[in-house]
């Protein structure tokens, strides 16, 4: 008995002391990430390229962070905040004793350094002598996109570890602006050193430093010893980034062990990378959504709503995203992704639905497709994330619309004159395809940006409804989260009831890895953190 | 020979100047700008208006060729519009890679080349001339693409003899001076390194040979065809000469001007492929970051990358040139 009970004890200790193993973070070893492309440069102030930015988060961090899977905000590099009562200024306390990877002390005056470099009129205070901040180089286009200097009016230090935004308007994003990547905060002395050269020299404070750049082949970050959060990472002594341009290439580098994570594989090679032992297949369902919408500024689709219901019932969205994105997406009932808050859970979507489609088009005027003459649908000639193959979608929807009685032109530029022509919202537009990749998780910038032709003659749909416009101020002025949500998911039912657009689908991003790769989650802004990844030996 | 070669040295500069103002106008009609697509689906009128004053796109044509003619006067191809680095450190950094697999490429296509052309003209119409020919007629149209993924599946996936891809293995250390590896790895006596970069040049430059050897084969096999038909070659073979002889000191020889000449071009020419083989092997090399240029409407680098071809175009022609001097002393350059 005495025999069997130790045999017990030994096996149970064993089996708890091997899922303690299992689950115990391993330090050291090399991990290789494959990608598609090489970075760009490596300021985040001026960067615009994913490939860029997925190297910067590794190097730098923000004042506010986003949560491992979500956009969901944490403390950064700042440990609180303040809001004043009317909105309009935010105090951030920031983190002590966290040192840039050059032994620069992060402080107060790198935030208003780093983030005031990109204002147009610098209206920045440091504390004391602080910096000569040299003339920009160039546009720092995400601040300018984001509009940021019609947000922030100064920005002042004034303490140590405090540091004070001054805003010009309300404006409810703004905390999740500041996690985004364009606001890393990079140390003041190397970027002084030569300011020229910082975008290949990049200092930040991050859990990773910079140590080599061969252009289109590899960028090597090694383990910061230093980094300031002693919980989890860095685990790893060395993370590189290798540009692998051809997908195949790409996954048969990740099958044959040389990398361990590969980016965007063909849609055809996720069925070999499931039926392997060796890999496994980190998924994350995209902050994304790919569109058709009409052309708001000419008549019949300006004011014929009965005409856009009759073409969104008409395109069987199911079947682009099965035969299409290959199964990698979602059909989209909202604008917005599911995983995002204000999401409308009561909207249905467009149901395929042919007789139906058919009624509206007879109500909306056009029997039978009659009268209408032939249209034209912009088709998209690059793949995006949003969209794997405009070509293709365009050739299903135009078959979708034949059955209505519609004929259908493909039109298709090269993508600098698409995105051109488009904005300029030609007579020669009908229906087109785009679409938009999520920057920090705000409503906002999906459903302001996308839709609000009235806010700006930059918003690529040009839809202009009053009720929409001030459900969209209504949201930005308001800070309260919950009575955001409700004002967005108002403006997504008035969506579903205008069908100003038409939702195609969330595109699912699919990373294949190294079953070795532990705790690499994919995030829904698509940046890479391999902050708390570990390699299993 | 020297005054010849400092002509054409010369002829050069309105070379250069004329294929700057090609390309210059090119890139005028070519549709799209780099502002719209650095911005993407994002773009405001704002920005686009600032990143296009800011690179100079806002200025009338004929501002712009004259601020490029000024930068090239002092030796300067100006600053790329993406990477925001001066054009000479990019091209520095990407050209030798390109070389070193252009001319490894080339190294294969003339050795293996020549010597199935000789030994096809040698025996004509033999099984070993037809097999030759087949081959060289399936290497010409045979796409680089498919061709470098079929090397990978059978020699990296398969066999597991050769690495995938890239220039050099992650875990092996090179201490990088001239950017060209070979080289590099002979100057640091790091011998390791020198087996890790030619292990991975041999199979982008095998594909990237397979065009360039197939046709050199054949220029060689008809131009000795033509040759062994001479009546010197009668002449040899009545003194009694070995057929050794007749074939690579007699004949050989003078078969050798136009095969010089196909060479030459196909350097050109596999610059050119380069494009899909560094696509392909992840290569880092000058022929996919032109390639991305156009794509991306970099006009800098296309300026630049251009240019510089161009200089290195009328180079070897020249090289070519004075190649045929020594190969026959027949031919004089005047």
């Amino acid at each position: 008995m005495v025999k069997k009970i130790m045999l017990l004890f030994i096996l149970t200790t064993f089996v708890f002391s091997g899922a303690a193993m299992a689950a115990s973070p391993k330090m050291g070893g090399t991990l290789v990430f494959g990608r598609g492309g090489d970075s760009v440069g490596l300021d985040p102030a001026y960067e615009t390229d994913g490939n860029s930015f997925l190297v910067c988060d590794n190097i730098y961090e923000a004042l506010v962070a986003y949560a491992d899977e979500s956009t969901a905000l944490e403390p950064g590099l700042a440990e609180s905040w303040d809001i004043a009562a009317d909105g309009k200024t935010y105090t951030f306390h920031l983190r002590k004793g966290v040192k840039f990877h050059d032994g620069t002390p992060f402080n107060a005056n790198a935030v208003v350094f780093s983030i005031g470099r990109m204002m147009k009129n610098r209206d920045v205070k440091f504390l004391g002598k602080g910096y000569d901040i040299p003339a920009q180089d160039r546009v720092p286009e995400y601040w300018v996109s984001m509009e940021m200097d019609d947000t922030i009016g100064s920005i002042e230090a004034v303490g140590e570890y405090k540091v004070v935004f001054n805003l010009k308007r309300v404006e409810a994003p703004f905390l999740a602006n500041m996690g985004m990547d364009f606001a890393d905060i990079i140390s003041p002395t190397a970027f002084m050193k030569n300011p020229k050269e910082f975008l290949r020299n990049p200092v930040g404070t991050g859990p990773y430093k910079f140590a080599q750049w061969i252009k289109d082949d590899r960028i090597v970050l090694t383990k910061n010893d230093k980094y300031w959060d002693k919980k989890g990472g860095p685990y790893m002594d060395k993370v590189i980034f290798r540009s692998i341009p051809e997908n195949s290439v790409r996954f048969l580098e990740l099958k044959t062990g040389n990398i361990h994570i590969c980016q965007f594989p063909n849609p055809a090679d996720i069925d070999m990378a499931r039926k392997d032992p060796k890999l496994k297949l980190p998924t994350q369902p995209g902050m994304n959504i790919g569109y058709l919408s009409f052309n708001h500024t000419k008549e019949p689709w300006k004011s014929n709503v009965n005409l856009r219901k009759a073409i969104a019932h008409a395109i069987n969205r199911k079947a682009i995203v099965d035969n299409i994105y290959q199964g990698m997406g979602q059909v989209a009932n909202n604008p917005i992704p599911p995983t995002m808050w204000g999401y409308n859970k009561s909207v249905p979507g467009y149901k395929y639905d042919v007789a139906l489609a058919k009624e509206y088009l007879a109500k909306a005027g056009f029997p039978g497709g009659e009268g209408l003459g032939e249209i034209t649908l912009w088709s998209m000639p690059v793949p995006r994330p949003y969209n794997p193959e405009g070509q293709k979608i365009g050739v299903a929807m135009a078959a979708d619309l034949k059955k209505l009685g519609i004929t259908a032109r493909i039109v298709s530029y090269d993508w600098g004159t698409y995105l051109k022509r488009q904005r300029e919202q030609p007579e020669d537009m009908d229906l087109f395809q785009l679409g938009w990749t999520g920057d920090n998780g705000d409503p906002d910038n999906f459903l302001a940006v996308l839709f609000d032709g009235l806010a700006s003659s930059s918003v690529r749909t040009q839809w202009h409804n009053e009720t929409y416009h001030n459900y969209m101020l209504q949201g930005k002025q308001t800070v309260d989260q919950a009575k955001r949500t409700k004002i967005y998911e108002d403006a997504l039912q008035l969506i579903f009831d205008e069908c100003p657009v038409i939702s195609v689908a969330h595109s699912t991003v699919i990373w294949p890895a190294q079953k070795k790769v532990m705790n690499f989650k994919l995030h829904p802004t698509g940046s890479v953190r391999m902050k708390n990844v570990w390699l299993d030996k | 020979m020297l005054s010849y070669i400092l002509r054409r040295v010369l002829i050069l500069i309105p070379t250069l100047l004329g294929v700057s103002i090609i390309v210059f106008l090119m890139l005028q009609a070519m549709p799209g700008d780099p502002a719209e697509l650095l911005l993407g689906e994002r773009a405001t009128d704002e920005a686009l208006f600032e990143i296009r004053e800011h690179l100079g796109l806002n200025e009338p044509l004929y501002v712009q060729y004259g601020m490029f003619l000024k930068r090239l006067m002092k030796g300067d191809l100006g600053e790329t519009i993406w990477t925001r680095q001066k054009v000479w450190v990019e091209v520095k950094q990407r050209f030798p890679a390109t070389i070193e697999l252009a001319v490894a490429a080339l190294c294969i296509a003339c050795f293996f080349g020549i010597i199935l052309g000789i030994v096809s003209a040698t025996r004509q119409y033999s099984i070993f001339d037809y097999i030759s020919m087949l081959g060289a007629l399936a290497g010409v149209s045979m796409p680089i693409f498919w061709l470098g993924l079929v090397f990978m599946l059978i020699f990296s996936v398969n066999l597991g003899w050769l690495p995938l891809s890239g220039r050099l293995s992650i875990d092996v250390d090179l201490e990088i001076i001239t950017n060209f590896y070979i080289l590099d790895a002979i100057i640091t006596k790091n011998w390791i390194a020198l087996k890790d970069v030619l292990w991975h040049i041999i199979m982008p430059a095998v594909t990237l040979s397979t065009i360039p050897m197939a046709i050199v084969a054949r220029m060689t096999r008809s131009a000795m065809l033509e040759v062994l038909r001479q009546d010197y070659i009668k002449t040899a073979k009545a003194k009694g000469l070995s057929q050794f002889k007749v074939v690579y000191k007699h004949a050989l020889r003078n078969a050798l001007i136009p095969v010089v000449t196909t060479i030459g071009i196909q350097f050109g020419v596999t610059l050119g492929g380069a494009i899909l083989t560094e696509t392909i092997f992840a290569w880092p090399g000058v022929g996919k970051w032109m390639y991305d240029a156009v794509m991306q409407r970099d006009y800098m680098v296309i300026q630049g990358g251009t240019l510089f071809i161009a200089t290195l175009f009328v180079v070897i022609n020249l090289c070519v040139d004075v190649l045929y001097a020594i190969i026959n002393p027949r031919i004089s350059v005047k």
